[in-house]
């Protein structure tokens, strides 16, 4: 692979990426703008009554909310680009810090979900596709089915009662235990209150990566090479390790790092079930709280996590498959 | 597609798949209209409030329980789904067509056709569920607001797949002729491609039923809907948060449950509608 296609197609995918979040911004602020929502009562809250008209037109004024909506996304697209993200309404805090604070949890929260999905999944994936029409193979692609139709937020319950209420084994909620410092908490204690939100969103990412690893599994044992592996009298897992292993490996990765929306999608509702405070439950809060700042933050950090995953997914296919290479 | 047409002879062998394709489509038909005709013939009244009944266990009366103000569950929960499924047809409706219209647009020219695939690329660039609530607030919160949501957001898969629908058309033969011809764009649309979206189109409207409904529960659990007053699955479920502690299980069991049931019936009834028009998906496994 030539450095200077390298070099060509990085910066193709930084153009890519730089008119996306300029698209998604200018989308996210009009959406905003629309809204009903008296932004100076939201963030006056129940002392509205308390404060007079004037003083009223003067926050008016400091906003900046006299100015045309054209005017007040130019000022805040360019306190963005220099990396200010504004200050968040409901946390009186730099939402650039909140953003940070809050993913760190969310990330822990997700990628063990997603390693642990992937591992499950691919090799369910394996089994049902290698044993087609079995007994195995059709209870895992019933599972599969089930798995696909079930709202991730019912199975958090469903852990809930299991778990914390009629076993006892784990706490209801929060991240970490109140009355507690921070830096006070134990591993152990932090893991206790992982574990919840960890084991539904590994459940619910296992569908995907099983039913296409099956599906590109069967393909491969559709091809010739297959055939005659098996004339020459290989089966079972050799046959899989020497043929089908590394034909799937690939898909199935890429199709993983793909899947970051909805990941972040599942994880938005496993922190509302569990109360762990990651950015799922802040984005939530940002949107009932009518706090416009880091809910657009929050809008335009998720764009560049997703699309993070799709360039990882891409990324990943060019470097690794020789046959990709040639088309860089 | 022109394979579309010897698909039709396919079908005559393996009658023993259609007529059983056929029973399942029939018993999910009559279950959905089971479930609306039983919605609707509940009033206010049967989903009132009776504190002599209140924190039932579920039993022959009261089939799911009654919550902690003597309201039956089982009525909430047929509500909901009734709710569900409007919401569900309204969503559904207005992202079919968003998707169909777009994919006809990008038959246009290469133009539209960039601006069609940008615009599927930047929906799908936000988890779907961020973009829900961000349109729930800008719509001013509320029902109002889930249900534009729900409907604006569920067009950009179904519009990709018409669209590489609508590409592989463009270059089929008879299209070129009809172009040699003089026919306009319009009418190339509306004769040659438009009879072949709709099969697609119908079970792409059918299989966005379970995402809406899925979603309409998720964004009203999280508290963007109505008043706690409403009787919607994700209302109910989020309600029943706040008494598992205390060992009402079947607060969140059943609903979900039904919800779950719902969203199996309508996936099974696209994929059956599929296999009948579709020789290809119906060869699939």
């Amino acid at each position: 692979m030539g450095s200077g296609k390298f070099i060509k197609y990085i910066l193709g995918k930084a153009l890519k990426l730089s008119t996306l979040l300029v698209a998604v911004s200018i989308l996210s602020f009009t959406l905003v703008s629309l809204s009903p929502i008296d932004s100076v009562q939201s963030y006056i809250g129940a002392d509205m009554t308390r404060v007079s008209p004037d003083q009223r037109a003067n926050i008016e004024e400091y906003w900046g909310l006299n100015d045309s909506s054209i005017q007040q996304f130019m000022s805040w697209g360019a306190a963005v680009l220099q990396g200010d993200l504004g200050t968040s309404l409901l946390y009186r805090d730099s939402v650039a810090g909140i953003i940070a604070e809050r993913f760190a949890a969310s990330l822990v929260l997700m990628s063990t979900a997603w390693i642990i999905s992937g591992i499950i999944g691919f090799t369910l994936g394996v089994v049902s596709g290698m044993r087609e029409g079995s007994l195995a193979d059709r209870a895992i692609k019933g599972y599969c089915f089930i798995l696909a139709s079930t709202p991730a937020f019912w199975l958090g319950l469903l852990c809930l009662i299991l778990f914390s209420v009629w076993l006892g084994w784990f706490p209801v909620g929060l991240g970490s235990p109140a009355g507690i410092l921070e830096g006070d908490i134990s591993l152990l204690e932090r893991l206790r209150h992982l574990f919840l939100p960890a084991l539904t969103l590994s459940v619910v990412g296992v569908a995907n990566v099983t039913l296409h690893t099956r599906q590109k599994l069967l393909e491969v044992l559709d091809s010739e090479y297959v055939r005659f592996a098996m004339a020459n009298g290989e089966k079972g897992f050799t046959l899989f390790r020497r043929h089908g292993l590394r034909n799937i490996a690939m898909p199935a990765i890429s199709l993983h790092f793909a899947s970051f929306g909805e990941l972040f999608g599942g994880a938005v509702l496993a922190e509302q079930v569990f109360s762990y405070p990651g950015l799922g439950q802040a984005v939530v809060e940002a949107g009932l709280g009518s706090d416009v700042p880091l809910l657009l933050g929050i809008v335009l950090f998720t764009a560049l996590f997703v699309f993070t995953g799709n360039l990882l997914a891409d990324l990943l296919y060019r470097l690794v498959d020789p046959r990709m290479r040639r088309g860089m | 597609m022109e394979l579309k047409t010897v698909g039709k002879q396919n079908e005559r062998p393996s009658a023993n798949v259609r007529q059983r394709t056929i029973a399942i489509l029939l018993s999910a038909f009559a279950a959905l209209a089971a479930l609306v005709i039983s919605g609707l013939m509940i009033d206010a009244e049967d989903i009132g409030i009776n504190l002599d009944m209140k924190n039932q266990a579920p039993s022959l009366q009261h089939l799911f329980g009654t919550d902690w103000l003597g309201r039956d569950m089982l009525m909430r929960t047929m509500k909901g789904l009734t709710l569900s499924l409007s919401v569900g047809i309204l969503a559904a409706f207005a992202s079919s067509i968003i998707a169909l219209s777009l994919s006809l647009l990008s038959a246009w020219n290469k133009t539209a056709d960039n601006i069609v695939t940008w615009l599927i690329d930047l929906f799908l660039s936000v988890p779907h569920i961020v973009t829900l609530i961000l349109i729930s607030f800008a719509a001013g919160g509320g029902f109002k607001g889930v249900v534009i949501g729900l409907a604006l957001t569920h067009w950009p898969s179904l519009a990709r797949l018409l669209r590489a629908e609508v590409l592989q058309l463009k270059s089929a033969e008879y299209v070129g002729i009809s172009e040699r011809f003089g026919k306009t764009g319009w009418w190339i649309g509306r004769h040659h491609l438009l009879p072949h979206l709709i099969p697609h189109l119908l079970v792409g409207f059918i299989l966005l039923f379970p995402h809406a409904i899925l979603h309409e529960a998720a964004i009203t659990f999280l508290g963007f809907g109505l008043s706690t007053e409403t009787p919607a699955i994700g209302i109910i479920l989020s309600e029943s948060m706040r008494y598992l502690s205390t060992g009402h299980w079947w607060l969140a069991f059943f609903p979900g449950f039904s919800l779950l049931l719902m969203v199996i019936i309508f996936d099974l009834l696209g994929r059956n509608i599929r296999k009948l028009i579709d020789p290809f998906q119906g060869q699939g496994r």
